[in-house]
């Protein structure tokens, strides 16, 4: 089933993104109770490039080396950073096998996640200049707490809770899908997609990279692939209901834009909530309630529906 | 943390929400009228005040503010009653009635008034998906839009939407009415059996065997009728549309009567 929502406060300014977004999740936990991710857009870091990556999952085997190879792992990601010329500002564990890790790098994005994910069992969940994604097993309220995502200000954010369909309950299995190679997008979706082994053969034939069983890893690399090819968000997103088939619901997001799109049948819920200062998107409506607690105007979006919002 | 979750909810090893709890009875009672604060109660909690009002209060009129967007408010009332949400419903809002009259002044989610056998429902604001899906008989009365497949697989009654309506429309509909005021989406009245779709805005499409139908007296009669009960104004120009019969070509027999007719 699956609970996407979104967030965006259209002036730009900061706000507590990482508890609000909680809040909506939470009062979707019957839709997908696996895992719970969040995409979360904070202010730049003196241009400073943010990578979260992880090294294992909260169900991964422990065995007596366990502890030991994420060690050898955390310090060989920071080496070969090092060794690309990245100079490391900060590296934050967040849990014994996820690490938020921010550096100065100009050079190309593509080398640097390729020379990380080169590393047994490492996976960049995330890398850009605001986005940072943080997914994990369990309800919203777990993995707010695990993350400390309460002190998390930012303009925008998208989440995503899941119920595993088609691939493993683990991170890598879990929205929000980052870009792989582009920096600062990412994208939710609820629904199946049933050409998803047509495109997964194209785009790794283009050298994307593909980390899960998920079907919903394709639209965050095709909207990477076009983007790449000098479309925008909106015309990217237009060009996937005709490109991707089954049904979905899905919202991307760039570093100022968030962006929905339903498929023909507008077969996957989605509720939008719109005034001046914000839009609110979600599953249910119950979730957009959950941070405004007066009565609001809603509506749902038709079928093939494309909506962009800038910041 | 943050004031996350405020409202617990229990479940047992079923997965039934709050199987213990208890009616909060926390309601102003005034002769056959009542009214309560939903903000503090769960979904369940809501329904058992409701229930408790309606079948052991002797309350014939009953007004629930801040509904707050739960699901599943409002189902399978049994009795004649009066309702009033003020404010929006979630999902399944007021599905299996027979009987009460309900205003919502807000919106409804998905599958408003599901499987409805008689009453009236009134929503001032938006609807989603699926509304009023195999309805059975009353009237279902949406002021604003609606989402796809309202009227799905719709047995009886009427539903009026003032607004524009979403795809595949009355998707299967086997008797009753929808009438729509504003546009409607691609396929509308997609293999439907029968029944009657009025449309005054623009069709994107119609579905297969879907036609238009002949227009009569009693059509203009039963619009004039059901838009001056509800207080719609006089009705704007419809265009009726009725199954085609191309795909009635089933047997209408049992393999068993079949084999008797033979």
């Amino acid at each position: 089933m699956c609970g996407i929502a979104g967030i965006i406060y259209r002036d730009g300014s900061q706000h507590p993104i990482g508890d609000e977004m909680t809040r909506m999740l939470q009062s979707m936990k019957h839709r997908g109770p696996d895992s719970t991710g969040y995409a979360l857009y904070g202010s730049p870091e003196n241009g400073n490039l943010i990578m979260r990556y992880k090294l294992a999952d909260a169900n991964t085997a422990r065995d007596f080396e366990f502890e030991d190879r994420l060690h050898r792992h955390r310090f060989e990601v920071e080496s070969r950073l090092a060794a690309l010329g990245a100079r490391i500002h900060e590296v934050e564990e967040e849990t014994p096998y996820a690490f938020r890790v921010s550096f100065a790098y100009d050079g190309d994005l593509k080398l640097l996640a390729d020379f990380v994910e080169d590393i047994p069992e490492a996976e960049v969940l995330s890398l850009g200049r605001t986005l940072e994604i943080v997914k994990d097993l369990g309800d919203a309220e777990t993995v707010h707490e695990q993350y400390g995502l309460s002190s998390f200000t930012g303009t925008h954010a998208i989440g995503h809770v899941r119920m595993a369909t088609e691939s493993e309950v683990d991170i890598a299995g879990a929205h929000p899908y980052w870009a792989y190679p582009y920096s600062d997008v990412a994208v939710v979706h609820n629904g199946q997609l049933t050409n998803y082994f047509m495109w997964r053969r194209r785009l790794e034939r283009a050298g994307r990279r593909f980390m899960s069983e998920c079907d919903s890893e394709i639209i965050a690399v095709y909207l990477a692939q076009e983007m790449s090819e000098g479309a925008t968000l909106e015309e990217a997103m237009r060009t996937s209901l005709d490109e991707l088939d089954g049904v979905f619901t899905y919202i991307a997001v760039t570093k100022d834009e968030l962006g929905v799109a339903k498929d023909e049948l507008a077969a996957k819920p989605l509720v939008l909530y719109e005034s001046e200062d914000l839009v609110a998107i979600a599953s249910e409506e119950i979730a957009i309630r959950a941070i405004l607690e007066r009565e609001i105007d809603t509506y749902d979006p038709y079928e093939r529906e494309v909506l962009v919002w800038q910041r | 943390m943050a004031a996350v979750g405020k409202r617990r909810i229990t479940y047992d090893a079923r997965g039934l929400a709050e199987p213990f709890a208890d009616v909060p009875k926390i309601s102003e009672i005034d002769g056959e009228r009542a009214r309560f604060d939903a903000k503090e109660l769960t979904t369940r909690t809501i329904n058992l005040e409701l229930r408790w009002l309606l079948y052991e209060m002797g309350v014939k009129e009953v007004e629930i503010d801040n509904p707050g967007s739960r699901h599943s408010l409002g189902v399978g009332i049994l009795t004649r009653c009066k309702i009033t949400f003020n404010g929006s419903l979630g999902y399944f809002g007021c599905g299996l009635i027979d009987g009460p009259e309900i205003h919502i002044t807000g919106r409804v989610g998905w599958s408003a008034c599901e499987n409805m056998m008689s009453g009236v429902v009134v929503v001032d604001g938006n609807a989603g998906s699926l509304t009023g899906a195999a309805l059975r008989g009353g009237d279902l009365v949406v002021k604003g839009r609606v989402g796809a497949r309202s009227g799905v697989d719709q047995k009886g009654g009427t539903i009026i939407i003032l607004g524009s309506a979403g795809s595949m429309t009355g998707f299967m509909m086997q008797r009753g009415r929808i009438v729509i005021c504003g546009d409607v989406g691609p396929g509308l009245g997609d293999s439907m059996y029968d029944g009657t779709i009025y449309v005054a805005g623009k069709v994107a499409s119609l579905g297969i065997d879907c036609v238009p139908g002949e227009w009569t007296d009693a059509d203009t009669e039963l619009l004039e009728r059901k838009f001056r009960i509800y207080g719609l104004g006089s009705p704007p120009e419809f265009q009726k549309l009725v199954c085609g019969k191309q795909l009635y070509n089933y047997d209408s027999l049992e393999p068993a009567e079949k084999k008797l007719v033979i």
